[in-house]
């Protein structure tokens, strides 16, 4: 119990830490390896909740697509990161105030909370017990392939109408001169050449 | 203090969730930023979907975090493409000049 409250700890406070460093520090790409870390580090928490699916769905989604994506983002556009701080000094009395109510409210919230009577037996559906032998991933895709169907596929139209999307945005189509054979072999003297008796002394 | 329960979790995802509002705040130029203070929001979502779902031994939050991992890849592939097409056409990224694009 002792080593999974250390664990929890240590996994919590790298996660804050981080968190912290994504949106502080100066560098983008800094910023975007300390995402990935808390991503990580996330991961760990959800592992050590008994979420192992989500867990490595996180670092598979997150990780491997998201955050190389931005790290794609930042490296290949040419940012004067430098202007961009400009006025964080300026907006950060209202954020740190905005951010500090925030939190109170959050942990307020945390304090005065109980699960509603009977809110045990309105379970839809149950987590498998560790005797059954279902792991964590089998009853997720038991779950999600007969009772959320309809959702899972949504869930897959709205990847594809992101890619689609994503590709008509930043499609160009480059006017690069290229040879056409076709046209080459379908030239014909009589449609391109004009034989002019010029006569001395007076040009075309 | 050692022993972990349910608001453990809720507390490190609150703290994340505050630390998004305050990247967004901070970062009011760098659109960068604010999309990956979306993340952290996400995230901070994400852990307590999973924490409240691993607590009542119901399944239906993991399902549910697994559609918000599925929009927040979304919103992020299509945000950067955003972005790509925004800092090809004006060659900057500010945010406050983006109410100039007008139509």
């Amino acid at each position: 119990m002792v080593i999974q409250g250390l664990a929890f700890y240590l996994f919590a406070l790298i996660t804050v830490a981080a968190g912290v460093m994504v949106i502080t520090a100066r560098n983008p790409v800094h910023s975007v390896l300390y995402l990935i870390l808390a991503f990580f580090n996330s991961a760990a928490l959800f592992l050590l909740m008994g979420a192992e699916f989500v867990a490595f769905i996180l670092i598979i989604v997150y990780v491997g697509a998201v955050a190389v994506l931005f790290l794609f983002v930042v490296m290949m556009l040419d940012i004067d990161f430098a202007r961009l701080r400009e006025g964080v000094v300026r907006y950060l009395p209202i954020g740190a105030l905005v951010g500090l109510v925030l939190l109170v409210e959050l942990l307020v919230v945390l304090g005065a909370w109980t699960i509603a009577p009977g809110g045990e037996t309105r379970i839809a559906s149950p987590q498998p017990s560790l005797e059954s032998g279902l792991t964590n991933t089998e009853a997720l895709g038991n779950l999600i392939y007969t009772d959320y169907v309809y959702a899972f596929q949504i869930a897959g139209l709205i990847l594809l109408v992101a890619m689609i999307g994503a590709i008509v945005l930043t499609l160009r189509t480059r006017t690069v001169r290229r040879q056409r054979i076709a046209d080459q072999v379908n030239r014909r003297p009589e449609e391109v050449l004009v034989i002019r008796k010029v006569e001395p002394g007076e040009g075309i | 203090m050692f022993e972990l329960g349910l608001s453990h979790y809720l507390t490190v995802g609150a703290i994340l969730f505050t630390l998004g509002i305050l990247g967004i705040f901070l970062n009011r130029k760098n659109v960068i930023i604010i999309l990956m203070s979306v993340e952290l929001m996400l995230l901070a979502v994400n852990i307590n979907l999973v924490a409240f779902s691993t607590h009542l031994g119901d399944l239906v939050g993991q399902i549910f975090t697994l559609f918000v991992l599925t929009v927040a890849a979304a919103e992020a592939a299509i945000g950067l493409a955003i972005l790509v097409v925004y800092f090809r056409n004006r060659g900057t990224i500010e945010v406050e000049e983006i109410h100039l694009m007008k139509g």
